[in-house]
């Protein structure tokens, strides 16, 4: 009997290790795109059910093709990315000086707003009074839903495959 | 990390190791999308030591992996580039002011960047029309397209002009735009990054990122304008054509209607595509063992009408 119960000690103990090295090897991604698009379904046709923002983070849990099943650690609704909107590093969003100093000897971390960033975009404006942006700004905001997309693949007859 | 985000991680990477546990297989390698695949070290030319080979090449590739490259760059600052090589292409060529047909060129070009390897960029994909008889097309890095009038008046079809956006997207997909920054630029910009923690850079590194961030600014626009791309490049983004436009749906003759009628409209002493691209001839040349069997572009009747209602007078 008390060989049986030290078997049963051990076998719980490795089966205890070898899920918390699994625990760990979960894989944790950042949102790199300033709105990261939850859906339902794997393709860009699915429901949107969550916007996330800049620097996020999400943990993955399926692959399908370029789509990533990610769950967020707060807890809002679960369902599929894809995967150009996500990073492996983890992104900083207010960086402070350590954060500074492990970017600095690290790929694994960003630091957003640093670097090219709207302060450099302000003072180049400064000093080059001849670039307009008027019209980049306007091309942002030329916005086109979903729904004008799929009404666009309709009206042309367009059957698409594969990645969509 | 503090302790209570450690706690945190710890409690959420354990939810999620149980949950995946019975559910899903394990992740074991997950690369993020538009991320290069030229990143395995190679291997080269070996030296015998004893009993130990040494790889030289591998070793090489390593040193370099150190050093900053273009890929470095954060999507929010290729964004940022992205903008201003963008306010640069329009002091060339200004913009065409017409709703009607900007609208159409930005759904079409939303779906087909859908369809592409890259489908998210920082600030999403935007397109535009310049108002120029010059035959052009021009993507600054993180999804800002341009074409002039003068490049959709060479597509006798919605198929020819999709080739002419996915060609374009193809450029940013690769991020052509972001390797013509010459290096000491790149390990200006990316160094910079230790420099200071404070929330805004104070006068004198500002001044000099500013000064990193012009230089970078001009060897794209100067790339994008004056000198063009490398052949390879161009050719790059001829194959993201062909297959974007397959994706979505289009026939993939779409890009050869549209370079034959370029052809035709090309003339060789202006300062326009003939400058910057490799000539029709050879780009058909080059795509026609991968765009595959010849099929005729026969727009459905609702296709060809929005194409004429939206572009036909350009």
């Amino acid at each position: 009997m008390p060989k049986f119960k030290s078997i049963l000690i051990i076998s719980l103990l490795v089966t205890l290790t070898g899920l918390t090295v699994f625990a760990l090897e979960q894989k944790l991604m950042s949102i790199q795109v300033k709105k990261g698009t939850v859906r339902s379904q794997p393709s860009f046709l699915g429901k949107v059910v969550a916007q996330l923002n800049y620097g996020d983070q999400v943990a993955v849990q399926n692959v399908k093709g370029p789509w990533y099943f990610i769950d967020r650690p707060e807890g809002s609704p679960d369902g599929w990315m894809h995967s150009s909107a996500l990073s492996t590093k983890k992104i900083v969003l207010k960086p402070g000086a350590s954060d500074v100093d492990q970017a600095a000897s690290s790929d694994e971390l960003t630091l957003a707003g640093k670097g090219f960033n709207q302060q450099v975009e302000n003072d180049f404006k400064s000093k080059n009074p001849n670039v307009d942006f008027t019209w980049i700004n306007k091309m942002e905001k030329m916005d086109v839903s979903q729904n004008q997309i799929q009404n666009f693949v309709e009206e042309g007859k367009l059957s698409p495959q594969g990645a969509q | 990390m503090k302790r209570s985000n450690r706690r945190e991680f710890l409690s959420q990477a354990f939810k999620y190791g149980l949950w995946s546990l019975g559910a899903t297989p394990m992740i074991s390698a997950i690369l993020s999308g538009c991320e290069m695949l030229d990143n395995i070290a190679e291997s080269g030319p070996t030296i015998e030591l004893g009993d130990y080979t040494i790889d030289t090449k591998a070793i090489a590739k390593k040193g370099q992996s150190v050093s900053k490259t273009f890929e470095d760059f954060t999507p929010e600052q290729e964004y940022y580039i992205g903008r201003t090589v963008g306010a640069r292409v329009l002091q060339k060529y200004p913009p065409y002011d017409n709703p009607r047909a900007n609208q159409y060129l930005n759904v079409m070009g939303q779906m087909l960047a859908q369809a592409s390897d890259c489908p998210e960029t920082f600030g999403g994909y935007h397109f535009l029309i310049q108002n120029s008889d010059e035959i052009n097309a021009l993507a600054a890095p993180g999804g800002f397209i341009f074409v002039t009038r003068g490049i959709l008046r060479c597509c006798p079809n919605e198929d020819a002009v999709a080739a002419v956006l996915a060609h374009e997207i193809g450029h940013v997909q690769y991020k052509h735009g972001l390797q013509s920054i010459k290096q000491s630029r790149i390990t200006s910009a990316l160094t910079s990054l230790a420099i200071d923690s404070a929330k805004e850079y104070g006068d004198a590194d500002l001044a000099k990122l500013t000064e990193t961030f012009e230089d970078s600014i001009s060897d794209i626009s100067q790339k994008l304008i004056v000198n063009g791309y490398s052949r390879s490049f161009e050719y790059q983004a001829d194959v993201s054509a062909v297959s974007i436009t397959k994706r979505a749906g289009y026939n993939p003759y779409g890009l050869v209607d549209m370079l034959n009628q370029m052809k035709i409209q090309l003339k060789p002493d202006r300062q326009d595509f003939a400058k910057t691209h490799p000539s029709p001839d050879s780009r058909l040349a080059e795509i026609q063992e991968y765009i595959g069997k010849y099929s005729m572009v026969t727009s459905p009747p609702t296709r060809q009408s929005r194409f004429k209602a939206a572009l036909g007078k350009i």
